[in-house]
């Protein structure tokens, strides 16, 4: 079993940090075509992700909101790797993303995502990681009711 | 009282196994006593031997062992109306626990006697528990809640309830220990007015009966909720005390097998209180443990557990409360066992984690207690609670992972 410090230090790598302490994207977005709440009821981690759709790819993100360092480091995370891409795209790296942090590797390099990684030894943060993921789904299937982790 | 010499007096963490367990490597400091607390050696054996050797459904065998049960049963009603000082063993109900205890007063009192224009007094401090049920009682009754604001400090503000109480106050649903925050309310005193305006009282005791003795009478309430689990006992077991006169006009809440006196196709009729209010095999060997639960702190002494904890939150929150960029939430005069924080930049659900492998823990959220959050406009804070086994070493560890966390996070000895 490895050593819980050594854990802790994965979990909270330097650029969980720095994308904790300037979030990417941190704005809202009111040209934005999309846009959904995620809210994890229990530790009160609230977020809302923007988005501008065309052509079946996300040219813009942004998110506004407030929660803990992994939380609000997955959102700022999530904003880069996903611009750019086609939503096809971006579902499956949810997908993979989900994997990660849960139980199994996903078997292609998730790049700087990677660092979200260290989360899969504390179940009890899994959640806010995937937080702002479950979101952005929401956003780009337009589901109404606000994503929930809890 | 000096804290040194009375953790020395009480030496009880012995008796507690699960203290012996080291967490992360580490000697556990277990400072999440207001969730739940642990259990002594006493408690667990109590639970063990009933299984062991009286196990039997109560109140309806002939045999020996079902005889027994019963008795053990009646004891432990007996220890709980001796712990709350109620009149009678038959003012005693038990329950699941505080949020059962209380949605029964709501599903039977409630029901029975509210209506449309009717209002229910409660504060910003109340649990959820102590919430919810009344909404769902006004969905069914028209009745409307109203709701005694707190002070930046955490206390209640006893002008404005002075203002909201009137003459449409049926109830008054009020916390004795707020779980959030660790303020003491005055319940006698607040009881008296509201009776004073013929309104009747429920107190929530979930955070209190752990923490200093209780005396129903002397505090005059209607009816008084607590949970087992939260005063060393097992979970799944509470009580509600409830005035004799009141609970002999309740209407059941659950209907089933125990609170019947006859059963036919035409309609049946109901046993006197409490039965009438325990529908259904209760939880027999959760009333030995908590019966077991009371003996033990009784024996300890309630006013020596609460000088102990008091001691040890007064330490704590100097000490905690001097760590630049901390800040204490819920500053009242008068509080009991529970301190509520922020440590600037750091999320309280980081410094949990980060706690936690210091083996350290707290509990980190809004603490059911979300409007109470609001009214602060905070998402949650960080929350350790103090129980009778905790001692300076458990402080000492609190405030040392605290340094750890703004180590980690780079915030040590900052301000914003």
């Amino acid at each position: 079993m490895s050593d819980i410090h050594d854990n802790l230090r994965e979990l909270y790598q330097e650029v969980i940090f720095d994308h904790n302490r300037k979030p990417r994207n941190f704005h809202p977005m009111p040209e934005a075509d999309h846009q959904a709440d995620g809210h994890n009821p229990l530790c009160g981690d609230q977020l809302t992700v923007f988005l501008r759709i065309e052509d079946g790819v996300i040219t813009d993100v942004s998110f506004v909101g407030h929660g803990c360092a992994i939380s609000t480091a997955s959102a700022s995370l999530m904003t880069e790797a996903v611009k750019g891409r086609p939503v096809e795209e971006v579902e499956a790296l949810f997908a993979d993303v989900h994997a990660m942090l849960t139980d199994t590797h996903p078997e292609r390099d998730l790049g700087k995502l990677e660092v979200l990684g260290g989360v899969r030894e504390f179940p009890a943060r899994v959640k806010c990681a995937t937080l702002a993921w479950h979101t952005l789904h929401n956003a780009i299937v337009g589901a109404r009711d606000p994503a929930r982790t809890e | 009282m000096n804290a040194r010499t009375d953790a020395r007096q009480l030496a009880l963490a012995g008796d507690f196994p699960i203290l012996a367990r080291p967490i992360h490597g580490r000697r556990l400091a277990y400072l999440d006593n207001g969730a739940t607390t642990q259990k002594p050696d006493a408690v667990i054996e109590a639970e063990r031997r009933f299984y062991r050797e009286s196990n039997a459904n109560i109140h309806r065998g002939v045999h020996r062992l079902s005889q027994e049960a019963t008795e053990l049963y009646d004891v432990a009603r007996e220890s709980v109306r001796r712990l709350l000082n109620a009149r009678a063993a038959e003012e005693i109900v038990f329950t699941r626990g505080t949020t059962e205890a209380i949605n029964l007063v709501a599903a039977s009192w409630g029901r029975a006697n509210l209506k449309a224009g009717d209002e229910i007094l409660l504060t910003a401090l109340e649990h959820h528990s102590n919430i919810v049920p009344w909404q769902l009682l006004c969905e069914q009754t028209g009745a409307t809640i109203r709701v005694v604001p707190v002070s930046d400090a955490g206390e209640l503000e006893l002008a404005a309830f002075e203002q909201l109480l009137g003459e449409r106050t049926r109830l008054l649903a009020i916390t004795q220990v707020s779980n959030a925050l660790g303020t003491i309310n005055p319940v006698a005193e607040l009881t008296a007015k509201a009776h004073a305006a013929g309104a009747i009282v429920l107190i929530d005791g979930a955070q209190a009966v752990a923490h200093q003795t209780v005396d129903v009478q002397a505090i005059g309430c209607d009816f008084y909720a607590f949970s087992g689990h939260k005063l060393y006992g097992p979970t799944g077991i509470g009580a509600l005390y409830g005035r004799a006169e009141l609970l002999a006009a309740m209407p059941p809440w659950q209907g089933g097998g125990d609170m019947i006196r006859t059963v036919a196709f035409e309609g049946s009729s109901f046993a006197e209180p409490p039965q009438r209010f325990e529908a259904g095999t209760p939880n027999i060997a959760g009333a030995v443990g908590l019966a077991a639960a009371i003996d033990y702190v009784q024996a300890i002494g309630l006013e020596r557990i609460a000088a102990h904890e008091h001691a040890l939150l007064e330490r704590a929150t100097a000490a905690v409360g001097d760590i630049p960029g901390v800040r204490l939430i819920g500053t009242a005069r008068h509080k009991a066992s529970i301190l509520s924080f922020l440590v600037d930049r750091i999320h309280p659900h980081d410094l949990g984690t980060i706690l936690d492998a210091e083996g350290v823990a707290i509990r980190a959220g809004h603490h059911c207690a979300m409007p109470l959050m609001t009214r602060f406009g905070i998402p949650g804070t960080a929350r350790a609670s103090f129980a009778l086994y905790n001692d300076e070493a458990d402080v000492d560890a609190l405030v040392a992972a605290i340094h750890k966390g703004q180590d980690l996070f780079g915030t040590r000895g900052t301000t914003r």
